[in-house]
Order: structure tokens, then sequence, then C-alpha cells
């Protein structure tokens, strides 16, 4: 059962071969026994998973019960969630119950899911690693040595560990692919506006954006039909029709099911530098991949994104401006974490905000404050915005050649727990694939692609606007002829 | 570039994050090699170019004028680390 994708959860529950309460339990139990080792939550509360899951038994018992109505989920720690405490991976909100809802977690509610736990993650989501969450490194399931990615490293190791059959995460510069990629999961990364960001703690606003972590496409779909919708809580929402994600999965079918399909192969990906250069044993599956999906029939073309090589500097100009703005909410004086002792107000900010964030956190946003203080703005921050741009033009006009990009999601796999934690620069390099895709703010996904001594490695898609139906069609594809997707970290039992 | 000590220390300033010497010290080192990275940047000619605030380019939404929020003064409070009869209590500021 704890293998099951989440459609046959959903006929398991509405063939009452078991319920809520029971599939509630059985994760419960397996986080009890396995938490402790891999750290991939931050907080569970049994009394209130079990209370949804009676609820979503008594709807499914009426026959009123959808898809989703008693699967239990895992929930990133950066979604406030009502009565749960919802920390971040900070000090700053280490005792902050919130006295709301997020827009996700609400639509999960809806939908009847039950809240397995929130996951732990990178502080603030500032992290490629998991490492710099308060509440200590989450260990990857397929080695508990290494690092599980970040910075929704816990959801990612929840389900690869079977802690949970899906989860939430959150991608600012590649925070669900990234770790998706190291412990073998599918994760999607939807346009920029597709998801609510109502009620997810901001890191960066301008790049910000909520989806799906499970086991397939075919799973991430469901997800997603739940998660995205207008809301008209998040002044950049996007208000457009109502998709199925689920519609397209199947849209193409036979012994070539893509013919026709244009994969571009940037350059830039593919090519020697140094920079953006990719380990062997991780571009070699990248390319069995593509081998695979040139037998369904698809054909890769050549393309260029130069402006690509710039996207880890002008993110780390944009993004540690808009965190640093963020997180200026962080005062101790309506929430979150307060100096014990001070003298004045400013005394009282100053200790609260040296004591509540932890290093990373504090290095971005002095990075933020500077990009935009008098006489660096220019230098800094428009010319950061102007490359931006670039770089978005750059994928225009890539898309007039191509209908997928596709390409490696991370340079490695899994590397070793504080092999670049001591190095920030190092540790912002691991996300050189993923970050141009939020800087244009497109939909991006990673999908499992083989194994390179026992780790997984992912091949990023990454689609036009709106491409979020394209996308999971092309990875169900692979998925239906391919079995990467289904392996997962036994070691743990 | 590179950041001296003194501007280190006057955009901690600025966030209101108390950095003692040794931190300040360890910093800068950190954020020199971040700028380095982030120095690329300057060998891109960008004359002409609009700059991207945004990957959307949306105008904000305007909503009618109309209550939307219900009182809910006590559960915001009710995290806040010291308030008093409905008030959030901070440091005397003006004697």
């Amino acid at each position: 059962m704890i293998t099951h994708g989440l459609k046959a959860l959903a006929q398991a529950l509405a063939g009452k071969r078991i319920s809520s309460v029971e599939l509630t339990q059985l994760y419960l139990d397996r986080i009890d026994r396995l938490n402790p080792v891999i750290n991939a939550f931050i907080t569970v509360d049994a009394g209130k998973s079990l209370a949804q899951a009676r609820a979503a038994d008594a709807l499914l018992a009426a026959g009123k019960g959808g898809l989703l109505t008693g699967i239990p989920l895992a929930q990133k720690d950066i979604f406030c969630a009502k009565g749960w405490r919802t920390t971040c991976g900070s000090k700053m909100l280490g005792n902050f119950i919130s006295p709301y809802d997020a827009t996700v977690i609400a639509k999960f509610d809806a939908a009847g899911a039950v809240n397995l736990g929130k996951t732990n993650m990178d502080e603030f989501a500032m992290g490629s690693s998991n490492e710099t969450s308060f509440f200590g490194p989450v260990k990857n399931p397929w080695d508990i040595t290494r690092v599980p990615g970040g910075s929704s490293g816990g959801s990612a190791a929840a389900v690869a560990a079977l802690l949970a059959p899906a989860a939430t995460g959150t991608d600012t510069g590649g925070s669900i692919r990234q770790p998706a990629a190291l412990c073998n999961l599918t994760g999607l990364k939807p346009t920029y506006g597709v998801v609510s960001r109502y009620g997810m703690i901001a890191f960066a606003s301008s790049l910000d954006q909520a989806g799906p972590m499970a086991r397939s496409a075919e799973d991430c779909a469901l997800l997603l039909n739940t998660m995205a919708g207008f809301d008209e809580r998040d002044s950049t929402s996007l208000d457009r029709p109502t998709e199925d994600y689920s519609a397209q999965l199947n849209a193409t079918a036979g012994d070539k099911p893509l013919a026709g399909l244009k994969i571009g192969l940037p350059k830039e990906f593919f090519g020697a530098d140094e920079r953006t250069g990719c380990s062997p044993d991780v571009m070699q599956l990248v390319e069995a991949a593509l081998a695979e999906y040139r037998k369904l029939g698809a054909e890769t073309v050549e393309i260029s994104l130069p402006n690509m090589k710039r996207s880890v500097a002008a993110y780390y100009v944009i993004a540690p401006a808009e965190a640093s703005s963020n997180l200026s909410r962080f005062d101790g004086v309506r929430y979150g974490y307060r100096a014990a002792e001070y003298s004045d107000l400013n005394d009282m900010y100053s200790k609260s905000r040296a004591q509540g964030f932890g290093a990373e956190v504090k290095r971005r946003i002095l990075i933020g404050a500077y990009v935009l203080s008098h006489g660096y703005y220019d230098a800094y921050y428009l010319q950061a915005q102007r490359i931006r741009r670039l770089i978005a033009n750059d994928f225009v006009a890539a898309f007039k050649a191509c209908d997928v990009i596709m390409g490696p999601t991370s340079p490695s796999t899994a590397f070793k727990l504080g092999e670049k934690a001591a190095d920030p620069v190092q540790m912002y390099l691991s996300d050189i694939y993923t970050i141009a895709v939020n800087l244009a703010g497109l939909p991006g996904m990673s999908i499992p692609c083989g194994m390179a001594s026992g780790l997984p490695a992912g091949l990023q898609l990454i689609g036009d606007y709106f491409g979020e139906a394209k996308l999971l069609n092309v990875a169900h594809r692979y998925q239906q002829v391919t079995g990467w997707h289904l392996q997962h970290a036994d070691g743990l039992a | 570039m590179s950041l001296t000590l003194e501007q280190v220390r006057r955009v901690a300033h600025l966030a209101r994050i108390e950095i003692s010497n040794a931190e300040a010290e360890n910093t800068l080192g950190h954020l020199n090699g971040i700028f380095t990275l982030i120095e690329d940047m300057q060998a891109v000619d960008t004359r002409g170019v609009e700059p991207m605030a945004h990957a959307q380019d949306l105008a904000q939404r305007l909503r009618e004028d109309r209550v939307t929020e219900t009182d809910q003064r006590a559960a915001f409070q009710s995290v806040s680390p010291e308030t008093e009869g409905g008030l959030y209590l901070v440091p005397q500021v003006i004697e």
C-alpha cells in the first residue's frame, strides 16, 4: 500500500479496502519509526491528522469523496496551516502557531485530504541542501550521509522514504526540482501565478511558486488540479480558465506517442563550459533519457539560451533584494521570536533578528540591503532586472523552435552533508540549471531518469508559459515506458 | 569590487541585525565571494533593455472598496510576544 500512487490509494479508499484513518495511521507509524533518522518532518500532530482522516472517512462513507479525500499529504512548513506550528525552518517562527490557512492548505482541506505534518526545509527556503534549517539537516533516504537537496528537502525525503505518498513544495530558484532530482521524485514548478502564494511565507515574491512533489507525473497532475486556480488574496494570482491537468496525460498514444514533439537542447546545458559543467554520470543518464524520447517519436533540436550563464548572478541580486524587504516583517513585535533582553526599540529589533535568523538568511538579507542601498541600486538591482529580461527573451526565442526544453536538473547527484555548507558560492552554483526558469516565470519539472552509483538523477523539462499540461503529458509518456520513477529507497525498510 | 568591514556593519545596521566584530569579519569574506559571482553581470551590455521586475507583466488589480475581512484581532494577537488591552507592546519610544 505504501508504494501506491494516489489514484491507487483513492481506489483503495473508495473500494473500502482501507479507511483513511488506517492509511493515515500507517504513515504516522512509519514517520514515528523513520523520522528520527531522516528528519523530514518538523511537526507531526497525530491527533489533528487522524481527526481529518475521520472526517474524510465520513465523507467517503456518504459517497461524497473526491479523488484526494482521505489521502494523507505532507505539507512543506512554509505553508501556514491554522492551528499548526508553522516555522519556515527558522528559530524566528519556532513557536508560531498559524492563526490562518494558506490557500493551498485550504484547498487541500476542502478536497478532504489529510495533513500528515509539516516538512523540514532550508530556513525561509534559502538553501539547496536543507542544511540551513534551524531544526537540523534532512538526510537523503537513498544515502543518509548525503543531502536531500533543498529547499523542499523534507518534502522530498518524506516521499522518497515512503513517509508520505506525496507532498507540497515551493520553488524560488529550483527548490522543488533539485530535491526531486536528488531523491528520485517527480516535481513540478508551475508557471508563476498559477498557484496562490497566499499564506505561503514569502522569500522572493516575484519568483516563489508552489507545486507538487510526488512519485509520478500522474500524481503531480492530480495534486496540481487542487492547488492551481485564481485567488483574489494573492495580487499576482492569474485569473484564467480552470484546467484539468490530468486530461492531457494520455492525450497522445500509439507506438510513437510523441511524434512531432520538438525537444530543445540548449547548447549551454550540453556544452563543455566549466561553470555549467555537469558531472559525466548525470549527463550520461540525461542522454539516455533523450534517446528514450527519440524512441517515443520526439525530435531533438539544438537551441541557445545565451544569457543563461548570467542567471545565478542576476538571481543572487534579485532574490536577496526581495528577501531583505519581505523579511523586514520579522521584527519581534507582532509575531515570531523576540530577544529576551534589549535596551530600546532599535536594540530589540536588532537583537531579535540577530538571534532569530540563521547565518544564510542573514547573509541574504545583507546582500539584499546592500544592492538596494543608495548608490548601488542601478549597478546591481537594475542591471539584474535587465539581465532577467534578456534571459526571459532567450526562452521566448527558443520556444519558437521547440515545444519543450530538456537538460539536467542538477549538475550532480546528491552531495555529502557538509560538503558545500562552508562555501555559499559552491552551494549557489548547484542551482545553475534551474534558476533561469524562475527568473522567466516558466513552468519546469524534474523527473527521475536513472541511477549513478546508487543515487538518483533528474531530467529537467521546461515548458512554455502555461505549458503544465504539455509537460505532464511528456513526462507521463516517458514514465509509461521506463521504471526509474517507481524505484524507491528501500534501505530503510 | 570588494566590500569593507565598515560597509558590512553599515548594511547590518540598515537591516537591523546586530553583528559582532567576529561575525562581521566572517560575513565580509562570504559576501566578497558572493559579490565576485554577482560581478559577472557587469560583463553584459544591457543598454536599452527594459528592466523586468516580474515574471508576468501585470497591472495591480483593484477591488471593490468594501469590507472583506472579519475582526480577528484576538487570534492574530495571540501569536504576539507581548500585547495588552488589544495593543502590541514595545519598549517606550517617546518620553
